[in-house]
């Protein structure tokens, strides 16, 4: 049974609805990508998941659990973390405090996970006192993914996590994502660059005006011509 | 030697009271905006009604002060914060929540807290009249006259119980603020939330909370300020219109939405108000004997006389907004 369902969904801002019947499936463990052309409705996939807009039509399941319309807040205690695309640091708090802030939800004892942040992102250890505003742009999507996972998500949503990142950067940041899945995280991911996204996909989701066009796994996908014609740039 | 005495009572004591005043004021507008996103023309009157109530409590109980040798309004002031706090909280409830929940902008929120500002005083002068009254019921006001171990000071350094106990107050708040927004889960909420309220919501912090915790900050803030201020002086049912305008310059002028900012910036007006009505051909006067026939000193040399006080805030602010509109600390931009 798949992890993640979205099962036809029709959302907006209120206005037109931007997907007009969006479907994806996840299993548990895997990468999922979102790819598409400009306006296609791919960050809003990932809004409408994580309950920052309206889902008129249709129906979210996690884990057999319908999570439809549920505010973040029940998310991220259900086990969800979203990293916006921008603004996905709290600039003047430090690095450590930015984390402390993921884990805002938990009444445990989060120190490990700290440690394991720390050692998944060696350069954010010894930036651990300053503040987030004050890094590069890698380094903040290195806290923004940190803060996301203090939670010890299972379903980790990302928004475009390169964008703007030079591609030193940008495959750092792939490898990372790699690194956090291994780990035992199920990733969504939308991405702008879509054939190294789709490299590390087990599955793949191109969508286009608010609609699934094609579906496969990442390896399929990057060998469809169609594919390649249409949405990889030949 | 006596023309500084003169100049430590007039400028030192009198900047330091007036600025731990206003920095306790502008702290909490400065919060209200970094969490709430609008200038809460209120504030003065959460100021007036905590004084109020100190004063109702030491009414009630006019010899409680005699057991602690401090003032009984002092002694009230506890509870006049945890009830002004409530009140804050309550108020925030009635009148601007149900206004954030349906969106509403800004400017709408600033015109709903000046209703609740007419309203307040509207009901402070219903109950209480407008009157001057002293927070001295049953007691006097203690005034300490320390003499200085020089030959040539006859004069003696004049400071009352009432405005030793602003000093610490506002170092003991200003401390504990700092140690709460950079220690403990709840402060560092806060600064998120300023920082990045979106972001703050979908790391699944509790904005409910965080709001909750402003208002009890900002209105304890208040009415330990109004407390102290009319022990001072004296409680009058108008103060929150005198104090409005230098606690917004307070707070601008430190960057709106930085409450360090707003606790310099408080002790800047301060300190920029008691400097421009001091008189300061008593500085001159040793002077004398040097400029005679060369200038005739007057008696009185001060840069606004003492009734057009309020205008000195409204010079900053001014030269503020137009020559760094971001304050000294940064903040955000109106």
């Amino acid at each position: 049974m798949s992890f993640l369902e979205v099962c036809d969904i029709h959302a907006g801002y209120g206005g037109a609805d931007i997907l007009k019947g969006v479907s994806l499936s996840l299993r548990e463990g895997e990468i999922g990508v979102i790819a598409g052309p400009n306006g296609a409705g791919k960050s809003t996939t990932l809004k409408a998941v994580f309950g920052l807009l309206h889902v008129s039509k249709g129906a979210i399941l996690l884990d057999g659990n319908d999570i439809t319309n549920r505010r973040p807040q029940e998310l991220v205690r259900a086990g969800m973390s979203f990293v916006p695309q921008e603004k996905n640091v709290f600039p003047s708090l430090t690095v450590l405090e930015n984390l402390e802030m993921g884990a805002f939800v938990r009444r445990d004892d989060y120190g490990h996970m700290i440690e394991r942040i720390f050692d998944f992102f060696p350069p954010l250890r010894e930036k651990a006192h300053q503040p987030a505003g004050e890094l590069s742009g890698g380094q903040r999507q290195m806290v923004a993914m940190g803060r996301a996972l203090m939670t010890e998500p299972r379903l980790l949503l990302l928004d475009e996590p390169t964008a703007g990142l030079s591609p030193k950067y940008m495959s750092e940041i792939f490898e990372h994502v790699v690194a956090v899945n291994r780990s035992g995280v199920t990733v969504l991911m939308v991405e702008q660059n879509a054939r190294q996204a789709l490299a590390i996909a087990h599955r793949g989701f191109i969508l286009a005006s608010g609609r699934n066009r094609h579906t496969g796994t990442g390896a399929e996908l990057l060998a469809d011509p169609e594919v390649a014609r249409s949405f990889l740039g030949g | 030697m006596n023309e500084i005495v003169f100049f430590i009572n007039k400028v030192l004591v009198a900047g330091l009271v007036t600025g731990s005043i206003y920095a306790m004021g502008a702290v909490g507008v400065t919060l209200v905006f970094a969490i709430l996103r609008f200038a809460h023309f209120a504030h003065g009157d959460l100021m007036t009604l905590g004084a109020f109530i100190a004063f109702a409590l030491t009414a009630a109980f006019p010899h409680a002060g005699a057991i602690f040798g401090l003032p009984t309004a002092f002694v009230m002031l506890p509870a006049a914060m945890a009830l002004t706090a409530l009140l804050a909280i309550w108020i925030d409830g009635r009148f601007y929540r149900p206004l954030r929940e349906r969106g509403a902008k800004p400017v709408v929120l600033v015109m709903a807290s000046v209703g609740v500002t007419l309203m307040i005083q509207g009901l402070l002068r219903l109950f209480a009249g407008t009157g001057t009254r002293s927070m001295f019921i049953a007691e006097r006001k203690d005034i300490f006259r320390i003499e200085l171990p020089f030959e040539l000071a006859r004069r003696k350094i004049v400071i009352t119980e009432p405005q030793i106990l602003v000093i610490l107050f506002a170092v003991v708040a200003a401390i504990s603020l700092h140690w709460f927004l950079t220690r403990t889960r709840t402060g560092k909420a806060m600064r998120a939330m300023s920082d990045n309220p979106d972001l703050a919501r979908l790391s699944g912090i509790d904005t409910q909370q965080v709001v909750r915790t402003t208002w009890i900050i900002a209105g304890s803030l208040a009415a330990a300020a109004g407390t102290l201020l009319s022990l001072d002086v004296a409680l009058k049912p108008d103060m929150s219109f005198n104090i409005l305008l230098p606690i917004f310059a307070a707070a601008i002028v430190g960057g709106v939405g930085q409450p360090y900012g707003a606790i310099a910036g408080g002790f800047l007006v301060g300190f920029a108000e008691v400097l421009s009505v001091f008189n300061w051909a008593i500085l001159l006067r040793p002077f004398r004997p040097l400029l005679d026939g060369v200038v005739e000193l007057p008696t009185h040399l001060a840069f606004v006389p003492t009734e057009y006080k309020l205008t000195v805030p409204f010079v900053i602010l001014v030269a503020v907004l137009v020559w760094r509109p971001t304050g000294i600390f940064r903040g955000k931009v109106i």
